[in-house]
């Protein structure tokens, strides 16, 4: 896909018209993410119940790339448990890494568009924002 | 030379469109040519040799160190040290001049529009000597009014680091005048000419400037050759920056006599071919002439600029007049991220930078996280702000706002 297709069919709309860009009333877990090079910025917040992410949003100014991308991991990860929140992001970097097979992209749904990052080292730390600080989120949980 | 495109290797490639000359400027076949010569005609370490190859090789370098003299007026070459680049002149002034000469209660006076390469050695100065950083606000023009300069540059002031033009917003400053008010208090002026030296003629005695810093690569010049141009009495009582080689006079097991300027900032085997390349670039920029410079630049920024306007959602900041912007047009769109503008420009093989611009003072200051910039130099065409302005009057759309 090329990068403009990737904006039009993908990107975009994920950025325009977010599900999850709001603020919870009573998240559980909160974790600020930066790309200091870029001026990206978000704030994921998660409600977490016994082990399991049953609810999800994030806020914040960034480009189309690093809010979409947060969007569509929302997606995929409320309702599931953090295991697999955390076999998703790993999913996600090989994927970015373009060490993922056709059959394994299948699990990460829409994010999976994009996949052509992986040919824009300038763009990776964007799409990696949102999975980046949901992984520092998740590590900082188990330490509780 | 043609004073074109043509000069270009990579400008030859039609489907590439190159703005983002003030990050870098193309380098023409004379450019590379003399490096390669160095390397295949003399190829020895400069200074240290007493033969044939050694000599040719010291001679070249010297002579280049000539050649930037004459460019910039500076009354003599010892006045001029070589470094890889601006940010590290500017360190080596900070380093050495400000560790040695700013104390505790000393003020520095450093410009909001500042290049962060001419803010951080000074914050690390202030920090270490309890000196105080008083800062320069400018004007939405990124411009700085007599008011302003008066009111914070006084006696306490030690050192005013300014830039000559600054690489978001352009706007020439009056450097001369800067640096009489900052002599008027025993002040020295730090200038950092890395956005100026590519566009117009410098002449540092008339300008009565104590430190002047610029780039070789943003001026036709190979990357990693750096100039610091600097008073010689200033540079005389300077410690060294770095220490080694071929910097001494003696040395024994406990202690070192240094050796005269500028070669006492000269640590370790100099970058002759850079120093070489930068050469030839002058060579090319003299028998151009930068009359001839200005003019094409500011056609092409008159051109650039009003087209733009004529884009509905994009706004371009500083100046309105296309000649205050020394080729650089900084911008952005409504509701568009600067790295999304930038990648879908690419898309279409058209190079501008976006992002902070190492500036975040300025950013803060014109509120606003980061900006698109485009910066043309004398080879850029018509037809190319054409295509550009074409594409991007269609990155809205791209990015999902209706037509």
């Amino acid at each position: 896909m090329d990068l403009k297709q990737m904006y039009r069919e993908i990107v975009n709309e994920h950025n325009l018209h977010p599900t999850h860009k709001y603020d919870l009333d009573a998240p559980t877990q909160v974790c600020r993410g930066i790309n200091p090079s870029c001026g990206d910025d978000i704030n994921l917040q998660l409600v977490v119940e016994d082990g399991v992410i049953t609810d999800g949003s994030y806020n914040g100014t960034g480009c189309a790339i690093s809010q979409a991308s947060a969007d569509m991991m929302l997606d995929l990860v409320i309702g599931k448990p953090l295991e697999e929140a955390e076999k998703l992001i790993d999913l996600f970097n090989r994927m970015i890494k373009g060490e993922t097979t056709e059959e394994e992209l299948e699990e990460l749904d829409e994010a999976a568009a994009l996949q052509d990052i992986s040919h824009m080292p300038a763009r990776v730390k964007c799409a990696q924002l949102g999975w980046r600080t949901l992984g520092e989120m998740i590590v900082k949980k188990e330490e509780e | 030379m043609t004073g074109s495109k043509a000069d270009f290797p990579l400008l030859l490639n039609e489907d590439y469109i190159y703005f983002d000359n003030a990050a870098t400027s193309m380098r023409p076949k004379e450019v590379t040519d003399a490096i390669t010569a160095f390397y295949e005609e003399m190829n020895a370490n400069p200074m240290r040799g007493l033969y044939e190859w050694s000599i040719n090789a010291t001679e070249a370098y010297e002579g280049a160190r000539k050649k930037v003299a004459r460019f910039i007026g500076a009354k003599s070459a010892s006045e001029i040290v070589f470094t890889r680049n601006s940010t590290e002149s500017l360190n080596l002034v900070a380093y050495s001049y400000g560790r040695a000469f700013v104390n505790e209660g000393d003020e520095i006076v450093v410009s909001v529009s500042e290049h962060h390469s001419n803010i951080l050695p000074w914050q690390m100065v202030a920090r270490e000597k309890k000196a105080k950083l008083v800062w320069l606000e400018c004007d939405e023009n990124g411009a700085y009014s007599d008011e302003e300069l008066e009111s914070k540059i006084g006696p306490k002031t030690k050192v005013v680091a300014i830039a000559h033009v600054s690489n978001v917003l352009g706007q020439p400053k009056d450097l001369k005048k800067i640096a009489a008010l900052a002599h008027s208090f025993g002040a020295v002026i730090v200038a950092d000419g890395a956005q100026a030296a590519p566009h117009m003629a410098v002449d540092v005695q008339d300008l009565d400037v104590d430190f002047y810093v610029f780039s070789g690569h943003k001026m036709l010049g190979p990357m990693g050759i750096g100039v610091l141009y600097a008073k010689k009495a200033l540079l005389e009582k300077m410690p060294p920056f770095l220490t080694g080689g071929e910097m001494i006079e003696y040395v024994t097991r406990e202690d070192a006599t240094f050796a005269e300027v500028p070669h006492k900032f000269e640590a370790g085997t100099v970058n002759a071919a850079g120093a070489v390349g930068l050469g030839a670039a002058i060579d090319y920029l003299n028998v151009l002439g930068f009359d001839a410079v200005r003019h094409r630049e500011e056609k092409i920024t008159a051109l650039l600029m009003e087209e733009m306007a004529k884009i509905p959602h994009v706004t371009v900041y500083g100046d309105k007049d296309p000649a205050k912007h020394c080729g650089i047009v900084t911008f952005n769109i409504d509701g568009c991220h600067p790295h999304d503008v930038a990648s879908i420009l690419d898309a279409d093989h058209i190079c501008i930078r976006a992002g902070h611009h190492c500036a975040q003072p300025l950013m803060q200051y014109m509120k606003v996280n980061s900006t698109c910039r485009a910066s043309v130099y004398f080879y850029n065409t018509e037809n190319e702000v054409m295509r550009f302005v074409q594409s991007l009057a269609r990155v809205r759309e791209e990015l999902g706002y209706g037509s």
